[in-house]
């Protein structure tokens, strides 16, 4: 546990060390590309700021009117039996769909469970673990007019349900 | 596709706020939410300035290069059909080391030319072929060595260690995409 921590804890210094000192031994003018760069940043954001208000209103309703633990309640004796936590349940249920609704549900779970808490870690990780896939799917596949994905989205389902298992089971270890 | 999510996530909410009297919690969460918005918004100004303006150092260095020589071996195993082609093999290797750095918004258009060099020599253009089929599942695996939008929300929420996470979301994107790529290949083998 300890060297996870330190591990995780060095990941970033370490990137942004190697790729400056990358910049500097190859006589890139690392500060003007810096800015260059940074500048996309804030367009990123910008493009999606009302995507994430229309977002958070939806899903911060959906919770003070009690419909998620509505959800919760009915899925939870079947999620027990498999000892699964019902409370990650609406990030893993709309993860694979829409990737700023699942912002918006992981940040309302980390917040009433507290971000650092079991929960709120385990919703970290699928975050940080698991894409869009249905919404990838559909780009890559229609870019070229494919119609017939054969079992793309079967394998991707797959690999995101193993990422959601592991997620769980890694922050519990972690706790 | 939000298109049909919102409404209804509106209107179920909404409605049954209204009709079960939960009026008091529905307008707190209107405005809370806004909040909310704002404050991760401003975290993730900053995360996301910072981590662009680094990579648009590292795509200014032989550092992306060097990382698609390291990924020769496997990209032999992934994509068999396509390693001597020098062109789709850049391509596909780009995508993939964009997506390790998190380049989120250069990954997919080098992934939807690699698609598209690879649609060229498609003999059905309306099925994917192996090989596009692999990049597909590779690109919903989420393979990114700094997930920065957690770490940028984990901090908005206050957490004590916004990084902690990184290494569990590295094991949990190795063992997803290990699947993702035993599946595809356990599909292709039957003849899927």
């Amino acid at each position: 546990m300890e060297f996870i921590s330190f591990l995780s804890g060095i990941a970033m210094p370490a990137i942004i060390l190697l790729i400056v000192i990358f910049g500097v031994i190859e006589k890139v003018k690392v500060f003007d590309v810096f800015l260059d760069g940074a500048k996309d940043g804030i367009s990123i954001v910008v493009s999606i700021f009302p995507t994430l208000v229309g977002l958070f209103l939806a899903v911060y309703a959906l919770r003070a009117s009690g419909i998620i633990d509505l959800i919760i309640n009915c899925l939870t004796p079947l999620l027990e039996l498999i000892n699964f936590p019902s409370e990650i349940m609406p990030l893993a249920l709309i993860r694979p769909i829409s990737g700023s609704s699942s912002i918006a549900v992981a940040v309302d779970i980390m917040k009433n469970f507290g971000v650092d808490s079991t929960i709120g870690l385990m919703a970290s990780v699928i975050m940080g673990s698991t894409e869009t896939t249905i919404y990838t799917i559909a780009v890559y596949s229609s870019s070229v007019g494919i119609k017939n994905t054969r079992f793309v989205l079967v394998a991707s389902l797959l690999a995101d349900l193993a990422g959601i298992v592991t997620s769980v089971i890694v922050c519990r270890l972690l706790v | 596709m939000l298109n049909i999510l919102w409404p209804i996530f509106i209107i179920i909410s909404f409605s049954y706020a209204i009709f079960s009297g939960n009026l008091d919690n529905l307008n707190s969460a209107i405005f809370s939410s806004l909040e909310e918005v704002l404050k991760l918004s401003m975290t993730l100004l900053g995360t996301m300035c910072l981590w662009s303006g680094l990579m648009q150092i590292a795509n200014n260095t032989s550092f992306v290069k060097n990382l698609t020589k390291i990924l020769r071996p496997l990209m032999k195993f992934l994509f068999p059909d396509i390693i001597e082609n020098d062109k789709l093999y850049n391509e596909i290797s780009m995508n993939i080391v964009a997506n390790i750095l998190g380049l989120g918004n250069a990954a997919t258009p080098l992934g939807l030319k690699a698609m598209k060099t690879m649609q060229k020599d498609n003999p059905n253009k309306k099925v994917l072929t192996n090989s596009m089929a692999t990049l597909i599942v590779l690109n919903t695996a989420s393979i990114q060595i700094i997930p920065t939008t957690v770490i940028a929300i984990r901090s908005s929420l206050g957490s004590q260690n916004p990084t902690i996470i990184i290494v569990p979301v590295w094991i949990a994107t190795i063992v997803s995409a290990v699947v993702g790529i035993l599946a595809t290949k356990f599909f292709i083998k039957m003849g899927k």
